[in-house]
Parts: C-alpha cells; structure tokens; sequence
C-alpha cells in the first residue's frame, strides 16, 4: 500500500537487553537442568544438573541484584505496575482482533513497553511465581542449615520441593506462552528483533 | 572448551556461594562486637583461600624429621634380645607367662575384653549378646561345639563349657600380636597353635609344621591387619563367609577395594580406627554409632574411640555443601562402598540348614562344588549361595539392633529377623546405612518356639557332621546347654543384617547421586520409602496439574498460531 519507511523508536536499553536475554539463557538452563533433577530425563547426571542449577541460580540472583538497581536508579520499575484500563481491549485483539489483522489497541513507546496484559503478566510473575520459586529454591538449598535456623520443624523437604516444582511448572508454562507471544507483532520477528536491537519498528506509523 | 569453562564457572561461584553461606550463618550467630566480626573475616578468608590454593608438602622435609626417621626403632624395646624370650617354648601358654612377667597388667586387660569373654552387655536394654548368647544364621552356638569354635578364642583351652575365664596362662597374647605371620592357632585345638607336625587335612597326606614359638615371641609387635583378620576375615567358618566386607583380600588390598587399608592408599590397619584402650577394642557390631555428632576426635579429652568415620573425617566432609547436607541422614559407608565382596571373594549370602545331611548310594555324604570352587552343598552344612561385588541393602539404623538370644520366644509364623535393625526419618538418631543381609533357614523347637542349640562337632556318636541327624545332634546341644527341649524341630527363615563399613572405595568409585536419585526402579534405595528423595519422589498432583499447564501452554500458541495464520491466508487471498 505504501512505501514509507516505518518509523523506529528505540525501547530496551542495552542493559535492559543484556538483562532480559542473559535471563533467558539462565532460566533456560535451569529449567532443562531443574526438570532433569525432578527425574523426567538424565542428561548431565543428577549431581551434575544440580551444581548447574545452582550455579545458574547464583547468578541469576547477582543479575537479579544489579537489574534491580537498575530498575530503580532509571525508573524502569514503574514499567510493572498494574494498569486495568484497555485490559478487555488487549484480551479483545488476542482473541479476535489479531485474526482480522486488526490494528494493535497498545503502542510500544519508551515510556510504556508493555500492553496492559503484559504488565499484569510479569506482576504475576514477580509477585507470585518468583517468590514462589526463590523462597523454596533457597530454602532447599539451604537445607543442611535448618536445624541451625530452627526451620527443621516447621518444614520438610517434601514440601519445599513440591512448592519449588510448582513453580517451575508455572514458568515453564509462562515461558512457552512468553516465546508465542514474541510473535505476535505486526511481523513474526518484529519483538525478537526489537530486544535483540532496542529499536522497535511501529506498526502503523499513521495511527 | 566450553566443559572446562563450565568447571571454572562452577568452582567460581563454589565460592560465592561458600561466602554467601558463610555470611547467613555468621549473621545467624548474631556478631556480638567488631573485633569478632574482623577476626570472623578473617578466618573466612583464610579458609576460602585454603580452599583455593592447593596444599603442597614438601616431601623430603617430612622425611628428614625425627619421627621418621627409619633408623630409629619403632618400639622400645627390641623383644629378640630378651633373655625371657630364647626359648624354648612347648605351647602358648608358656609363651603367655613370660610376656606377663614384664607386662603384668595386660591379662587382667584382655580378660576384660570382648576378644577374651565373647559377650557384650547391650548398653541400652541390659540384654547379654555377644558369640555366647546372641543367635545367628550362620555355624549355630558355641556350646557343645567349643573346641572349633573356639580356634578364634584370644585364648586357649577352651574346651568346655566350663572354662574358667579368671586364669591369665590362658591369654593368647600372639594371636594379636605376631609380626612374623607364621603363628596360626589350628581350627579343632581349642585355640592353640600347632605344637607337633600333623597331616592337615587329615588324609591328604600334607603335613603341617608347627610355628617356631620362640621366634614369634622374639617378634611381637602391633597388630596388623593379618593378626584381626586371621579370625575376622574368616568368621563363619571361611573366607569371607561372613560379613562380606571383610575377607583375606583385605590383608593386602589395592586402592581400588579399600583407600584406607590399602598399601597403595593409607596402609591403615585395623587398629588404626578400632582404637584400643587398655586391650579394649571399639567400634563393635552389637553397639554400632549410627552417627558420630562430636565429630573429629583429638588427643586429649577425647574417647579415643575412632572407629566412626567422622572420628577423622568429621561431619562436613566434602566442598560441595549440597553434599554434606546429606551426611546428616545417610551413613558415610552408603555412598563411599558401592559393593561389597570387592576383592574377588565370594561371601555367602545364603545358607539353609534344612537340607543338611544327605548322603549318596555308598551312604558316603554329599559335597558339590560349583564352577568357581564354591562348595553350595554340603552334607554338612546344607545349601549356600554366594555374592561378590553385592549391592548392600539399606536401612535406616538408629543405634538399636534388637538381637535374638538362643532362649527368647520366637513367632515362627514369619520370617524371623535375628538381629533387626531399627530406625526411620522421623528418628532424629538415624541414618541410612548398608547392610549385607544374609539369608538362613536353621533349626527351632517348633513346640517350645525357640532357636536351637545344635552339637555340630566332636568325635561322638550325636554330633551332626558325624552322625547326620539332627535329632541325635539337636537334642545332645541342648541337653548340653540345659536348656528345655521338646524333641521336635523344624527349621525357620531367618535373615542377619552385618553393617557394611569396610572396603571403602576411593573416591572415584563412589556410588554416584543418580544411582539414588533416579525414578529408575532399580534405585539403589527403591526400599527406604518414607523419605522424599529428589529425583525419585514426586507429587502425582502437582505433576499432573503442571504438565497439562506446559502442554495448554504450548497448545494454545499452536493453535493461536494456526487459526492465525489460516485467518490472515483468508483475508490477503480476499484481497487479491
């Protein structure tokens, strides 16, 4: 219809980019490691998938404690609170609007880089599933030191680890819909390229 | 490449990790002051950098220090220059009197002994084990049977059962304390060494010669691991027979079968871990540690009992914390000995009673061996089976073992367990430790519902291996035992749980995580069930829940993705 060039509009930052794709590949890691520890496979070895696992979790938490840093020095953190407006908009276009070509009801901007689901999305994620996981995750890694805490008897093992395998269940789900939804743009790379480079190209500049 | 960074990685964030750990519990300990939080840090450092910096020793100067000096005598007194000693000596006896003339306290410690007595006093219900009370499904009792039984006594002469266990003559000091390996105490002379040449075993034309008393008694030293192991290692009437972890491949073992006694590893001796204390051993079966909390032992104010591993090793052995987590509830020995019979001697793992005493057509009794030289049937004895490099049972153990004395009451309406081990998670004092279980069926009083005393051996006309009748054998034991007999017997399943605790594995061979934390149905602890084990232990709920959440997940993108792209095929071929 046209040849105009699209606009671009610069949204991740380089560390926001080195963060989300240095958690990628950690997550991932855990999440083949983790779920080989829950015996479904054997790839590494159990001993092997643990030390990975818990070297991956180490350094997901430093990653965790600079992102933080991050997210408050620059601001960022503003980006995960809930809004519900334009919520039924979002749900409305995934569930019809996207099938019709419809324009997208969100525009990505450098001040608002989620729609409205997704903030809900990661909110969930933050305020429920990452508790979930760090809190069992730690407390069974540091299992050896209950009695010393006094935890032994207000816990047990099974429970940690069932609580810590809900968890990774509710990621791994996340995950998969997390990947699908990069595709969604108004072409099939449009959002993996913007993470990778920053620069996202708008959709329909006329709007 | 990428397998070596992913090491330096790990033992990069090893160390974080140890920091992190080492600052949650410091925090814990709630530092009181700033000169313990410096002197905390630098412990902490030191430590970390110990653990960092590989130790080197420099060999030669350990070897130029006094203590080791190889022209120094080991003793301090050299026992061939004795004038007590030259001999010559006609029995052991003899010899015996001599050492106590200089040591004149060492009979009244050993006739303390659990060597010299052969009973333990169970320290937790008053209960009297040890070989002359407590049941086995091995050989059977002491009593009637002494003069073979008693060729592993730390003394001689006993011949009956009315040995009198207050006479120091009848020490046996040179069982224990040979250093020449030629004194051998014969297995039907009550305890004592050969004094005259005689053709052993009879009829097959060898003749035997005596050991040279006076040599022997002229080179007495510490026990080495031939002396404990001339009757541990073959208890039960052989090699290896009865504990599994214990045989003649022991005397000399390579690295590979036991780091500690091996001359390639730490040539440790027996002695080394079953600490003596004025003739006193530790470290026995009846009274195992199923744990060891206080840890390292040091010299002053300690026990002086190092037979538990943690004696040396302590409760945190290993760098890896993941690791020592366990060392709370798994015995050492289940992972550090994956199997035992290592040393490729085969230990009996069965032995039925009940087909003992068949002859063949010339009334001559039956003796088969298998292809490998063990004898499975024996006229004598019934039928045995035998293992090497057997994968141990496990079992929680918390420091009980309730032995079955020969006159207790037995239900013989199930399998009867002699010595059952007890234990579960939710014992605070037990670990999973591994058992070698050895399977029996011997004879009982089916009316009286008591284990048997059976005359097995003497040149008579009731004792089994003459005779082949138990009627006439059982009824002489207990006769012989005072103890009520009905007249009727039968024979009964047993089973025997020995620790495993020897032929500890170098640390290559170590049983590997996934061998117990496996949904593999082959997992080495498939048995112990009342523990979540990761990797093993699931729940069936939250699995089931969360598996369809991924495959909703996916599906639902796949079937998003297609209405997707079918929906906009549709419109772009509208537009066309």
């Amino acid at each position: 219809m046209t040849n105009q060039q699209p606009a671009r509009i610069y949204i991740y930052k380089r560390y926001e980019r080195f963060w989300h794709w240095s958690q990628a590949l950690l997550v991932i890691i855990m999440m083949i490691s983790g779920f080989e520890i829950h015996g479904i496979y054997s790839l590494f070895g159990f001993g092997q998938a643990v030390q990975i696992h818990t070297v991956a979790a180490w350094t997901l938490i430093t990653l965790w404690a600079f992102t933080i840093f991050w997210q408050f020095t620059t601001g960022e953190w503003r980006q995960y609170m809930p809004s519900l407006i334009n919520v039924m908009a979002m749900v409305r276009y995934y569930t019809y609007g996207i099938f019709v070509a419809a324009p997208h009801p969100f525009h990505k901007t450098a001040h608002q880089k989620h729609n409205p689901l997704q903030r809900l999305a990661y909110l969930a994620l933050l305020a429920m599933i990452s508790p979930l996981i760090w809190i069992s995750g730690l407390l069974y890694l540091f299992y050896g030191d209950w009695t010393q805490w006094g935890l032994s008897q207000y816990l047990s093992l099974e429970w940690v680890a069932v609580a810590h395998t809900a968890g990774a269940f509710m990621m791994t789900a996340f995950f998969f819909i997390h990947v699908y939804l990069t595709t969604t743009g108004h072409t099939l790379t449009a959002h993996i390229k913007a993470m990778i480079t920053g620069w996202e190209e708008a959709d329909n500049p006329k709007h | 490449m990428i397998y070596i960074n992913l090491y330096s990685l790990l033992s990069f964030y090893n160390t974080i990790y140890l920091i992190v750990e080492r600052l949650a519990i410091m925090s814990l300990l709630r530092i009181q002051n700033l000169r313990q939080l410096l002197l905390t840090m630098t412990l902490l450092s030191v430590s970390l950098l110990s653990h960092g910096a590989p130790q080197t020793i420099d060999k030669s100067s350990v070897d130029s220090t006094f203590a080791t000096n190889p022209k120094l005598p080991a003793s301090t007194t050299d026992h061939s220059t004795l004038p007590a000693l030259k001999g010559p000596f006609k029995n052991g006896p003899e010899v015996t009197k001599v050492c106590l003339q200089c040591h004149n306290m060492a009979g009244h410690q050993v006739m303390e002994s659990i060597h010299w007595k052969w009973e333990a006093v169970n320290p937790l219900d008053g209960k009297k084990l040890g070989k002359q009370h407590a049941a086995n499904n091995f050989c059977g009792s002491i009593l009637s049977n002494e003069p073979r039984c008693t060729s592993c006594h730390a003394g001689y002469n006993w011949k009956d059962k009315h040995y009198d266990f207050t006479n120091q003559d009848n020490v046996d000091c040179l069982a224990c304390h040979d250093t020449t390996g030629t004194y051998k105490k014969i297995a039907t002379d009550a305890g004592h060494p050969l004094y005259e040449p005689r053709e052993l075993p009879k009829g097959s034309g060898k003749i035997v010669q005596p050991p040279d008393l006076t040599k022997i008694a002229q080179h007495v030293g510490k026990p080495g691991r031939a002396n404990c192991g001339a009757c541990h290692f073959n208890g039960g009437g052989g090699d290896a027979v009865k504990h599994g972890d214990l045989d003649t491949s022991l005397i000399k073992p390579t690295r590979k079968l036991d780091v500690h006694m091996s001359p390639e590893g730490a040539n440790m001796t027996c002695a080394d871990c079953h600490t003596f204390n004025k003739h006193q051993v530790s470290g026995s079966r009846y009274t195992a540690k199923s744990k060891d909390p206080h840890g390292i032992d040091t010299p002053i104010g300690d026990d002086k009992n190092r037979a538990t591993c943690e004696s040396c090793h302590g409760n945190a052995p290993h760098k890896e914390t993941v690791v020592n987590n366990h060392t709370n509830r798994v015995a050492c020995q289940t992972c550090h000995i994956p199997a035992f019979a290592r040393g490729g001697i085969g230990t009996k793992t069965l032995w039925d009673w009940s087909t003992a005493g068949k002859r063949d057509a010339n009334g001559k009794p039956i003796f088969i061996k298998d292809d490998h030289g063990h004898m499975i049937y024996s006229a004598e004895k019934g039928d045995f089976k035998y293992g090497e490099n057997v994968i141990p049972t496990y079992k929680w153990y918390n420091g009980t073992v309730k032995q079955v004395s020969i006159t207790d009451k037995i239900d013989d309406t199930k399998i009867l367990e002699l010595n059952a081990v007890e234990g579960s998670i939710n014992d605070p004092k037990a670990r999973i430790w591994p058992f070698k279980v050895m399977v029996g069926k011997q004879p009982y009083d089916v009316v009286n519902k008591t284990l048997i005393v059976n005359h097995v051996y003497g040149k008579d006309d009731t004792s089994f291996w003459e005779n082949f009748d138990y009627d006439k054998s059982i009824k002489a034991g207990m006769d012989y035992a005072d103890l009520p007999y009905s007249g009727k017997y039968g024979f009964i399943e047993t089973r025997m749980n020995w620790f495993i605790t020897h032929m500890v594995a170098p640390k290559e061979d170590v049983v590997k995580c996934s061998e117990c934390h496996t949904r593999n149905p082959d997992n080495r602890l498939a048995e112990i069930k009342d523990v979540y084990i990761p990797g093993r232990d699931y729940n069936r709920w939250i699995d089931t829940i969360g598996w369809l959440a991924v495959a909703g997940s996916i599906g639902a993108g796949v079937l998003h993705g297609t209405v997707r792209y079918i929906s906009r095929r549709r419109k772009d071929n509208k537009h066309d």
